[in-house]
């Protein structure tokens, strides 16, 4: 008799990404040519059950750019494991060839050649077409939101998200978690959540005042699929108050809470559960670690740290399923659940090329009816980039080096900071930048450039404190963004010591002098969760920058240097 | 439940906006132990018996709920570490109490370890400790 767990294994290996076409590199294939929407959709249906999971979209509706990170360090138990694996590594890791279209899906190398070659990646037209051949296949698969769904656009910010969930209700979810949602503040969530046709789910989602689970989100949802009784728990981002402003949502209280996590697997199991999912905005790293120590969970659909990751991740016998950002990817899962267990699984990281996914007419139509409206701001071209731009990276990303020179020019600082997000498409060199591109960098409620002055003491306090809540070797201690970027001013890391012991050479660039603690210095930012921060929205700030240069061009970023990676 | 002291100092909650501390207003680990000490007369402390509930980051340094458990105590004691003075509370459980637990918020003046001290009926003492992280903010992905 084959163990379940030789079994995991064996299909692990089988479940890589299908459609290799074994291009070089710097290849100039047209990605018609190359992928067929079969290709990219062919799967063997598997078991009773299926699970599709979308994550992280930040509303991008319409198909985008996006350069995975070159810099994704993991520390203590995650050293050099996935998604802490990139580029040519990460190419070797998988056995995926340089320059086919996976290799572009999933890493940043020849990012740019690539990028022309295979175009655009998403659009909710084209995921709407992977759903609906997903469902055609097994008409009673789940599709679960694992949230930053109502984030991230000029349109979504100009609804308050009513755009994204019209959009995505002709998806027709059946479970969605949060994070940036409780931005739009507790009342616009509420308002939004009980009007959803489908249920929001958070078991660590608490009443702030009674320390009580909030009466506002279920824990989780039992449905009856195949035969199998499927429970999806709902884990929420746990550090929503400290990461985002917490005054804008100050009813809830959030935090990881496995112990109340172990109940609830305990819970669904006496409810006769036969297979336990959790929908989790955790973040990879700590989805990994409560996998370890919460017992009987089958699958966790992470999310938060937007890693595409094209086979699960078995630890112990959870699997976890990483299916990227922005609509660039789906994830399809089908189980085999039979005597209350999970007995195998078959999985496809399906990579939504839009140029070779139709777009569904239905959802097409939707999302046209939420942009019209807009078109002529969208469109509005700002400037043009001779670099290309993109965010993700642990250190820096250019469009960061765009926000922090413009906060500079503009505000007439010494420091620039730029907090650590991973939401933001790329544009490649020689784009126009519209002001579409402009907001989905920049989008939120809290866009107030602040200018204050603050000690070299102070920075070095503020940047260790920063650097900590990544690079804690205990991923339960590590608050959820990268390192804030920094402008003006360089310094080397050693991402092994502790707080406090991390960062040294702060330097300030225009003088090449240190960084003296005493000393005060102009710093400019954005984004700060403090109430009542002043100053002008970052997107006028970027927008009058952009509209001064005509053209902007980044140089390498080259003022920070990381050590005991 | 006596509440001995609630110690102040506090790192602000807004992003990039940290207040310093000032260096030495904070209790020595030897305090700690001291402290320790007073609530178990010096007797042994072992591990196990004990649940301590914590959240791993605050969500506001100034408002920390915590609880704790321990089947059988008659008493709890809270020690905070890294505050100016490391005795946070004492719970004491009479012989009607339906259970030896309680919940509570406490301040914390930065990041550190929270232990709870349980005296249990025999007169033997058991303890569990969480680090407790107290950060700026800002930033989240």
């Amino acid at each position: 008799m084959i163990s379940r767990r030789d079994f995991l294994q064996a299909t692990v290996a089988a479940s890589a990404l299908y459609g290799a076409s074994g291009v070089g590199n710097w290849a100039r294939l047209a990605a018609q040519q190359a992928l067929t929407q079969d290709d990219l959709l062919k799967f063997d249906t598997y078991g009773n059950v299926t699970l599709i999971h979308v994550t992280d979209i930040h509303a991008q509706m319409v198909p985008i750019y996006f350069r995975e990170p070159e810099i994704n360090i993991g520390v203590g138990d995650a050293r050099g494991k996935p998604p802490h694996v990139t580029g040519e590594d990460f190419l070797r890791m998988f056995g995926i060839k340089p320059g086919t279209p996976e290799a572009y899906a999933l890493t940043y190398v020849d990012f740019v050649s690539l990028a022309k070659a295979y175009g655009r990646m998403g659009g909710l037209d084209r995921v709407a077409t992977v759903i609906k051949a997903i469902r055609a296949d097994r008409p009673d698969a789940l599709l679960l939101d694992g949230g930053d769904t109502w984030h991230g656009s000029y349109t979504c910010l100009k609804t308050n998200g009513q755009d994204m969930v019209n959009v995505m209700n002709a998806l027709k979810p059946d479970a969605m978690t949060f994070h940036w949602e409780f931005t739009l503040g507790s009342e616009r969530v509420r308002e939004i959540v009980e009007g959803l046709p489908f249920p929001a789910l958070g078991q660590n989602i608490f009443d702030k005042e009674w320390d009580e689970p909030s009466e506002d989100f279920a824990d989780y949802e039992i449905f009856e699929r195949g035969g199998a009784k499927i429970a999806v728990i709902g884990q929420a981002f746990p550090y929503m108050p400290i990461a985002n402003p917490g005054w804008m949502f100050p009813e809830y209280s959030f935090g990881i809470r496995d112990e109340r996590m172990q109940e609830m697997v305990d819970e669904v199991r006496a409810e006769g559960a036969d297979l336990v999912v959790v929908l989790s905005h955790n973040g990879f790293d700590v989805d990994r670690r409560m996998a370890s120590r919460v017992k009987g969970i089958d699958v966790i659909l992470t999310g938060h740290t937007h890693d595409a990751v094209p086979e699960p991740v078995l630890v112990g016998e959870t699997i976890l399923i990483a299916s990227g950002s922005n609509g660039k990817f789906v994830s399809r899962v089908d189980l085999d659940v039979r005597d209350g267990r999970m007995m195998g699984f078959r999985h496809k990281l399906i990579p939504v090329f839009s140029d070779v996914i139709e777009p569904d007419k239905e959802v097409a139509a939707a999302i046209e009816a939420e942009r019209a409206p807009f078109r002529a701001e969208l469109e509005e071209v700002l400037g043009e980039t001779d670099s290309l731009l993109y965010r993700r990276g642990n250190f820096n990303g250019t469009w960061d080096d765009l926000i922090c020179n413009a906060l500079i020019e503009e505000r007439e600082a010494d420091i620039a900071l730029s907090p650590g997000f991973r939401w933001g498409p790329s544009l490649l060199p020689g784009q126009k930048i519209t002001r579409e591109d402009l907001f989905n960098a920049t989008s939120m409620t809290y866009p107030n450039a602040y200018r204050s002055e603050m000690t070299g003491e102070m920075l070095k306090v503020i940047l260790e404190d920063v650097a900590d809540n990544l690079f804690n070797p205990d991923p339960y201690y590590q608050q959820g963004g990268d390192m804030v970027r920094v402008g003006g001013m360089g310094y080397t890391i050693d991402v092994a010591r502790p707080q406090g012991e991390r960062l040294s050479d702060l330097t300030l660039l225009k003088t090449g002098e240190p960084i003296a603690p005493e000393k005060t210095y102009v710093v400019a930012g954005w984004a700060s969760v403090r109430e009542g921060t002043e100053g002008p929205a970052i997107w006028d700030v970027v927008e009058n920058y952009i509209k001064r240069k005509g053209t902007v061009r980044i140089d390498p970023n080259q003022s920070v240097k990381v050590t005991g990676a | 439940m006596e509440l001995t002291r609630r110690n102040a100092l506090m790192i602000g909650a807004g992003a990039f906006a940290a207040t310093l501390l000032p260096a030495g207003a904070f209790a020595s680990p030897e305090d700690t132990e001291k402290a320790i000490a007073e609530f178990t007369g010096g007797a042994e402390v072992g591990e196990g018996g004990i649940d301590l509930t914590t959240p791993e980051i605050a969500e506001n340094g100034n408002t920390v709920p915590i609880s704790v458990d321990a089947p059988g105590a008659v008493a709890i004691a809270v020690f905070a570490n890294g505050n100016p003075e490391p005795k946070v509370c004492v719970f004491n459980f009479g012989p009607m109490a339906g259970s030896q637990s309680a919940s509570t918020r406490i301040r914390l003046a930065g990041t550190q370890d929270v232990v709870a001290v349980a005296k249990m009926a025999d007169g033997s003492f058991v303890k569990a400790s969480n680090t407790v992280k107290v950060t700026i903010g800002g930033c989240g992905g």
